[in-house]
């Protein structure tokens, strides 16, 4: 090894150096921000549901206010053209006279005719089954809400501001009940309805992982039942119904 | 004995010519300010809504594409079952093939929430979706019917034009399949969720294309002063009402299936008797106007020797076909889901209730930017390129017809 050849050396480690370190730099974030997902994150293995108690749930509106509120949902006083991520049913048994009220929103399939119909795949299942619209590739075309069994989604028909950052909307684009995948994301295991029904509602409400067999929304399922909306379709709904 | 066709440019200088060019243009103006305003004010302009998704633009989208489908089998009749009387009118038939697909793409295309993200549409495919399949089959037919119409039209290729013939005509097929089944494969609504409106809609395409182009082959040769024989214009209108007669079973066979199930009462009762405009529509425009009238003019021994009768006739079957997609469309999304069956439902969604719908001008504007989109296309393609023959004369449409004139025999009939 000559003398020269020293400062060539040093040169080079100091270059692997710099490399070395531009490359951690650059690649360290992506590993934390993957390493607090994990943790914060949805859980691996879940899917994630509702359960609605049909025979307590009353006529208040909290889990409509509340999801409106929280996902910057509001009304132009255009009934016909106003998006609704959830809505309050009143149904009335024809044969028996019966009534009751009961939230309807996304369903999250496992099957979802939205996710099927849609044309550029932006109408997608998560692995912990929330069904979503991808708000960069959603065309406008309408055809997941021709397809939607339960008329879950809603269609953005004028332009908007003030969203909220963590829903996105804009207009021309199709959205629904994210199922509060923000607070999912972030580790909580709750979401805006559900929260609200326990607050100022009745309680009728549980959420919950319906692939562990603990959770309370498991165990409700297994000692009580419950029924899917249009079960006759084959979706496996993520949604539940007691007291159908 | 072979008859020789010459195909010739139309003058285009007339008055009357550059009339219709700003008409068109006026109609395409129309369309492209109704693109404008909602893009800018968004859809609520229209009478569209979160309950009826697909409004009057889609009636007038899929009349279009249906219709070009459709066009395209006078060209088929030629190259495909080998009938050479229709030879001289298959480029108009691949013509009008491509100009009407293209105008109903473009309604579809302008009345998206975001038209601005097409290329979004061109580079993510969900091959689940029959919309997915659609772009492939809609951008295929057109490239087909272009290499179709190169081959007919292209002396040295002439030889190779049947086999594209062949193409163009399984492919059509299967692109009116797939409109058919757009609604079709809906499972959730039940006006529609069958496999009948895949033939259906073919069936539709063959009378609505015919129409069409009966409509424009007359007006071209009335305009341009062109002989148009008897002969000729007899096949056609005799072959439209045996495709409008197939629409009417395809409609009946829909019917009846849904009125022996229990479960589709509702919707049938609704659509045949009391959905207000549907019905009305369903049993004035689509059955009487446009099915039963046109099959008495075209069928009529007397009547239907006039050319205003055969054009009235296209007419009202293209009016019928308006009013069948639009109870199909239109009626199918306002009668409610049914989400709780054996429930009275409601709620601040207008579930349990008819859903309401008016077409917006807006609309009407969009769907007949379409339809002036595609016929400005026809009007200066003909202008510059050789797509009608000199002559549909009798003698020159049909050999036999002119042996047979020659000696002094009855014209045959079609």
């Amino acid at each position: 090894m000559s003398h020269d050849s020293t400062p060539d050396l040093s040169r080079r480690r100091f270059i692997t150096g710099a490399v070395g370190a531009v490359a951690s730099l650059t690649v360290a974030p992506g590993i934390f921000l993957m390493q607090t997902n994990a943790q914060a994150g949805t859980k691996p293995g879940a899917r994630w549901g509702l359960l609605i108690n049909t025979n307590v749930c009353g006529d208040c509106n909290a889990c409509v206010t509340a999801c409106h509120k929280e996902n910057g949902v509001g009304s132009m006083n255009r009934p016909t053209t106003d998006a609704q991520w959830i809505r309050k049913v009143n149904i009335t048994d024809r044969a028996t006279g019966h009534s009751r009220s009961l939230p309807v929103m996304c369903q999250h399939c496992e099957h979802p005719p939205c996710v099927d119909v849609c044309p550029t795949g932006a109408s997608f299942r998560r692995a912990d089954g929330i069904v979503l619209v991808n708000k960069h590739t959603c065309i406008g075309c309408r055809y997941c809400m021709m397809a939607c069994p339960y008329k879950a989604r809603s269609f953005i028909h004028e332009h908007l501001t003030d969203q909220v950052p963590h829903a996105p909307r804009g207009k021309g684009t199709v959205e629904s009940c994210t199922l509060c995948v923000h607070r999912i994301d972030k580790g909580e295991r709750t979401t805006a309805c559900v929260e609200a029904c326990h607050t100022e509602g009745n309680g009728a409400m549980v959420f919950g992982d319906l692939n562990d067999p603990n959770s309370e929304i498991s165990r409700r399922l297994a000692e009580y039942g419950g029924a899917a909306i249009r079960a006759d379709l084959g979706l496996n709904p993520g949604v539940r119904y007691q007291g159908l | 004995m072979k008859a020789m066709t010459h195909f010739r440019e139309i003058e285009g200088r007339s008055k009357g010519y550059y009339g219709l060019l700003v008409l068109l243009l006026f109609g395409i103006g129309l369309g492209l300010v109704a693109a404008a305003l909602k893009g800018t004010y968004g859809h609520h302009i229209t009478g569209m809504n979160n309950h009826v998704v697909w409004g009057l633009p889609h009636v007038f989208a899929i009349f279009l594409i249906v219709a070009a489908s459709g066009a395209l089998n006078v060209a088929s009749i030629a190259s495909v079952f080998g009938r050479k009387a229709y030879k001289p009118l298959a480029p108009l038939s691949g013509l009008l093939a491509i100009t009407l697909l293209v105008g109903g793409l473009a309604v579809l295309v302008l009345d998206l929430g975001r038209p601005d993200r097409l290329i979004v549409a061109m580079t993510h495919y969900n091959f689940k979706s029959i919309f997915a399949w659609n772009i492939f089959l809609y951008t295929g037919f057109i490239a087909i019917v272009a290499v179709y119409l190169w081959f007919m039209m292209e002396r040295r290729m002439n030889p190779h034009s049947t086999k594209v013939g062949y193409l163009a005509f399984i492919w059509r097929l299967i692109l009116t399949t797939g409109t058919g089944s757009i609604f079709g494969f809906l499972v959730a609504r039940e006006a529609y969720d069958a496999a009948i409106l895949a033939p259906l809609f073919i069936a539709l395409s063959f009378s609505l294309g015919l129409a069409v182009f009966l409509l424009v082959l007359m007006a071209a040769y009335n305009w341009t002063g062109r002989p148009l024989g008897d002969a000729i214009l007899r096949r056609l209108k005799n072959l439209l009402g045996i495709f409008v007669a197939g629409v009417l079973y395809f409609v009946a066979v829909y019917h009846l299936t849904n009125l022996y199930a229990t479960r589709l009462h509702g919707v049938e009762a609704f659509l045949l008797v009391h959905g207000g405009i549907y019905p009305f529509l369903f049993w004035f425009g689509q059955i009487a106007l446009g099915s039963v009238l046109p099959l008495v003019l075209l069928f009529h021994p007397v009547w239907s020797r006039c050319r205003a009768v055969i054009a009235a006739a296209c007419g009202l079957v293209i009016l019928g076909g308006l009013a069948q997609l639009y109870v199909t469309i239109i009626g199918g999304q306002a009668y409610p889901l049914d989400l709780f069956p054996g429930h009275d439902v409601s709620s601040s969604f207008f579930d349990g209730v008819v859903a309401p719908y008016t077409p917006s001008a807006v609309e009407w504007m969009l769907g007949i930017g379409g339809v002036a989109l595609a016929l400005f296309m026809v009007t200066v393609a003909i202008k510059f390129l050789r797509f009608l023959p000199e002559s549909l004369a009798d003698d020159k449409v049909d050999p036999h017809h002119a042996a047979q004139a020659a000696a002094g025999a009855e014209p045959a009939k079609a």
